[in-house]
C-alpha cells in the first residue's frame, strides 16, 4: 500500500531548500522572540528602553568632543559651503553603524547562543537570526525617533543646509538593506563557528576595525582621492552616505556604487541562507 | 483503514569518535588542497589507513519501523541503545547519516520540558513562548491557555515571572503546556520523570486520553518499565542501534530485562566477589539445574539444584540462602537452608531443593549466599554471589482462578488459598 506522507526526512539535502516557507510560518514565534528579546533586556533596569538613546547619545557626544573639536575631522562627504552639525552627523551615523554591528554580532552568534533550545526542539533555525534582526530594529525605532527630534529642532531653528527632500523615502529601503546585509554576514559566521570558534573571537575585534573603514567617524572628503574607489566598494559605506544624502538632501549619492553595494548585499544573504541551512541539519553533532 | 504515522526506513546515524573538529582551519586547507590534486593526505600520520581516521560510531544501524495512527509506542534499551538518536532524528534535530523518516502531520518534540522558557517572562507569557517554539500559532494557543493554566496547578501565580518559582511549579508549568500540544505524533523521552507522583499519574493519564480520544500516535522513551506499562500498546527495544524487538508490551520488556541475564541451565559462578567481606571458607563454581532443558519450573514442581563449590577447611555448620528479586530489580523473597552442612577441603557438590509455592509466578534472578549462623543469630558469610542465576516459575492457574498474575499491584509473594466455610451456627 502507498501512502502519501506529508512530511519528508532525509539524509539527502538539496542546497537550494532554505526553508523558507515553514519560517514564514512560525511567524508567530518570531514575533514572540522579538518580544521576548526586548522585554528581557530592559527587565529590572530603572530606565529601561531609554537606554536604546542613551547609549547612542553618549556615543555620538564622545565622537563630537574628539573627532570633531578635538581631531577636528571634516565631516563633508563633498566640497561645498555646506553647513552641518557635527553632532546631527555623528548621531545619524552612529545609529546606523550601531544597529548593523549589532545585528551582525548578535547573529553571528545564533548557534552558539541557542544550542540549548534547539538541541531540544526543532523550530526553522532561521527564525532566531531574523527575530534578533527585528529585535534591534525596535532598538532602532527609539533611536531614530531621537535623531529624528534633533533632526527637526535643526531644520524649525534654521540655519543649516538641511532640506527636505523626496529622498527621505529612501530611508526604508536603506534599513532593509542594512538589514539584509547583517544577517546575511551574521548567519555566515554563525555556520563557520559551529566547527571553528576561531571566527567568533574575530567578531568583536573585526567590527571595531571596519567601524573605521566607514565614514562614520568622518566625511567622505578625508578619503585620498586615489583610494575613493576601493573605498567605496564596502558595502557599508555607499549605505552611510546614501541615507545622510536622504536624511540631510545634500551629500554624496553615486548610483554605480549604490547598485554594487546592494548587489553585495544580497549575494552575501543568499551564501548565508545557503550555508545555514546546510549546517542546521546537522550542527547540534559538532558544536 | 489503518493510517501510517510514521514511516521509518533504513535509517543510520553515525558519529565520529574522539574529538570533533580536532584539525585546524590549515589543516583542513591542506588536505582539501591534495583531495584536489589528487595527492596523498599531508596531514594524516604514516603508516594509517584511511578508515582509521577519526573512527566512527553507529548511534543506529538500518533501523526499520512504522508507527499506526493512534498507536503508542514505547522505545525502551540501555543507555547508548540509540533511543534518544532515533528521537532526535524524527523531531528533526539532527539529520541522518543515510535512510529515510516519512511522517504524516506535525510532530511536537518533548524531550525536554520547558524549553525556551524564560526566567523574566511571567508563567502566562511563557506559555505562549514554549507553545509557539513547539509549533502552535498564537490562535490554538490562545484557545487553550485556560485549559493549561487550569492543568498546570498554578493559576495563583500565573502573572509572576517564572524565575521565582519553585521547581516544581515550573516542571508543571512546562509540562502542561506541552500536554496541551495539537500535533499528531508526539515524543516524549522521559519528561514525566520530574515532578511528584501525583502530577506523574495526572499527566500519563492524559496523555492516554488525548491519545484515544483524538488518536494521537505517541512515541515514549524512558526507562521505567511501569510507566511503558501504562502508556504503551506496543513496545520497540533497541540494542546497540539495532531493533531487536518490536511487538508486545510485556514480551518487550522481558526481552529488554532479559538481556542482562538470560535463561541457562548451568551458570558459571567463576566471576570476581565485590562489595562484601568473605572469609572464602566456601567457594561457589557453579549452579546447575540436573535433567531440565532450561530453568522453567511449573507449579507443584520443586526446583532442585545442584550448586558445586570449593571448601578452604573443613567445617559443619555451612548454609545456603537464595535471596530472589524479580526481573525488574524488585525484592521478591529469601529463602534459607538450616545451618547443618557439612563441608569438606577440596571441590564438592550439594544438592538443593526449594519449594516456590509461595512464589507468584514470572521471572526471577538469585542471589546466592554461603555463611554460617551461631546460636545467637550472628554468623559469618564465607561466599556472595550476586545475579547467581535465573529461573521462570508458571503457574496452572488453578490456585489463582486463572487470573494472571498482575506483580505490580499484587507483589511476588502468593500467600496460601483462603479457606472458606459458610456461616451455619454463629461460630468458625
Amino acid at each position: 500500500m502507498e501512502q502519501h506522507f506529508k512530511n519528508h526526512i532525509s539524509s539527502e539535502h538539496n542546497i537550494f531548500d532554505l526553508h523558507i516557507h515553514e519560517t514564514l510560518q512560525y511567524r508567530d514565534l518570531i514575533f514572540l522572540f522579538v518580544k521576548r528579546n526586548f522585554t528581557a533586556q530592559y527587565k529590572q533596569t530603572v530606565l529601561g528602553p531609554l537606554w536604546a538613546i542613551i547609549q547612542p547619545l553618549l556615543t555620538t557626544i564622545v565622537f563630537t568632543v574628539v573627532f570633531g573639536n578635538l581631531a577636528k575631522l571634516t565631516v563633508e562627504d563633498i566640497p561645498g559651503d555646506y553647513v552641518l552639525p557635527g553632532f546631527l552627523f555623528y548621531m545619524s551615523s552612529n545609529i546606523l553603524w550601531g544597529y548593523f554591528s549589532s545585528t551582525l554580532h548578535s547573529t553571528s552568534n545564533t548557534f552558539l547562543d541557542n544550542w540549548g533550545t534547539m538541541g531540544k526542539v526543532y523550530y526553522p533555525r532561521l527564525v532566531v537570526p531574523i527575530s534578533t534582526a527585528f529585535s534591534r530594529l525596535v532598538s532602532f525605532g527609539i533611536q531614530f525617533t531621537m535623531f529624528t527630534v534633533f533632526w527637526l529642532f535643526c531644520v524649525i531653528r534654521g540655519g543649516t543646509s538641511i532640506r527636505i527632500t523626496p529622498w527621505l523615502l529612501l530611508i526604508p529601503l536603506l534599513i532593509i538593506q542594512m538589514m539584509i546585509l547583517a544577517v546575511g554576514f551574521g548567519i555566515i559566521i554563525s555556520s563557520v563557528t559551529t566547527k571553528y570558534r576561531d571566527l567568533a573571537m574575530l567578531v568583536g575585534f573585526g567590527l571595531e576595525l571596519w567601524r573605521y573603514g566607514c565614514p562614520i567617524a568622518y566625511g567622505l572628503q578625508l578619503v585620498p582621492e586615489k583610494y575613493i574607489g576601493l573605498y567605496l566598494l564596502n558595502p557599508v559605506t555607499p549605505i552611510l552616505t546614501t541615507f545622510r544624502y536622504a536624511v540631510f538632501g545634500f551629500g554624496f549619492f553615486d548610483l554605480g556604487y549604490y547598485a554594487i553595494s546592494w548587489i553585495v548585499s544580497i549575494i552575501v544573504f543568499l551564501i548565508g541562507l545557503i550555508l545555514f541551512s546546510r549546517i542546521e541539519r546537522t550542527f547540534m553533532d559538532t558544536i | 483503514m489503518e493510517e501510517i504515522m510514521l514511516k521509518i526506513s533504513h535509517i543510520s546515524k553515525q558519529y565520529r569518535l574522539g574529538q570533533i573538529g580536532g584539525t585546524t582551519l590549515r589543516e583542513e586547507i591542506q588536505r582539501w588542497n591534495a583531495k584536489r590534486k589528487h595527492e596523498e593526505d599531508p596531514t594524516r600520520k604514516i603508516g594509517e589507513k584511511d578508515y582509521e581516521i577519526g573512527e566512527t560510531f553507529m548511534a543506529l544501524d538500518d533501523v526499520s519501523m512504522e508507527v499506526q495512527k493512534g498507536e503508542r509506542v514505547g522505545i525502551i534499551g540501555h543507555n547508548g541503545a540509540g533511543k534518544s538518536t532515533l528521537l532526535k532524528l524524527i523531531s528533526r534535530i539532527t539529520a541522518p547519516t543515510s535512510g529515510d523518516i516519512w511522517m504524516n502531520g506535525r510532530v511536537a518534540s518533548m524531550l525536554e520540558v520547558g524549553t525556551g522558557f524564560h526566567g523574566e517572562l511571567t508563567g502566562r507569557e511563557n506559555i505562549y513562548m514554549n507553545g509557539a517554539i513547539l509549533g502552535m500559532k498564537k490562535k490554538e494557543i490562545d484557545a487553550k491557555i485556560e485549559d493549561i493554566i487550569e492543568f498546570s496547578e498554578c493559576r495563583k501565580f500565573i502573572d509572576t515571572p517564572v524565575k521565582r518559582y519553585s521547581s516544581g511549579m515550573y516542571v508543571k508549568l512546562a509540562f502542561s503546556v506541552a500536554a496541551h500540544l495539537d500535533a499528531e505524533i508526539m515524543i516524549m523521552d522521559e519528561v514525566l520523570a520530574v515532578g511528584d507522583t501525583a502530577f506523574q499519574k495526572k499527566c500519563l493519564d492524559k496523555m492516554r486520553d488525548v491519545s484515544k480520544t483524538l488518536s494521537r500516535t505517541i512515541l515514549y522513551v524512558s526507562h521505567n518499565m511501569n510507566t511503558i506499562r501504562q502508556l504503551c500498546d506496543r513496545v520497540v527495544v533497541l540494542n546497540h542501534g539495532k531493533v531487536v524487538f518490536n511487538g508486545d508490551v510485556e514480551k518487550g520488556i522481558e526481552c529488554y530485562l532479559g538481556e542482562s541475564s538470560s535463561l541457562k541451565v548451568k551458570y558459571d559462578l567463576s566471576k570476581p566477589r565485590e562489595g562484601y567481606e568473605l572469609d572464602n571458607w566456601v567457594t561457589f563454581r557453579s549452579v546447575s539445574f540436573p535433567d531440565k532443558a532450561s530453568p522453567i519450573f511449573y507449579e507443584d514442581e520443586p526446583i532442585c539444584m545442584m550448586i558445586d563449590f570449593v571448601g578452604a577447611k573443613p567445617f559443619e555448620d555451612l548454609a545456603i540462602r537464595i535471596v530472589l528479586t524479580s526481573r525488574s530489580g524488585v525484592p521478591a523473597g529469601m529463602a534459607t537452608s538450616q545451618s547443618i552442612i557439612t563441608v569438606v577441603e577440596g571441590a564438592q557438590s550439594i544438592c538443593l531443593k526449594m519449594s516456590h509455592e509461595a512464589l507468584a509466578p514470572g521471572s526471577y534472578c538469585a542471589k546466592l549466599v554461603a555463611y554460617s549462623a551461631d546460636d545467637y543469630g550472628k554468623g559469618s558469610l564465607h561466599d556472595v554471589v550476586e545475579n547467581a542465576f535465573s529461573f521462570e516459575t508458571v503457574g496452572s492457574g488453578l490456585k489463582s482462578n486463572h487470573l494472571n498474575w498482575n506483580s505490580t499491584v499484587w507483589g511476588y509473594t502468593r500467600l496460601p488459598t483462603i479457606d472458606v466455610k459458610r456461616v451455619e451456627d454463629e461460630t468458625c
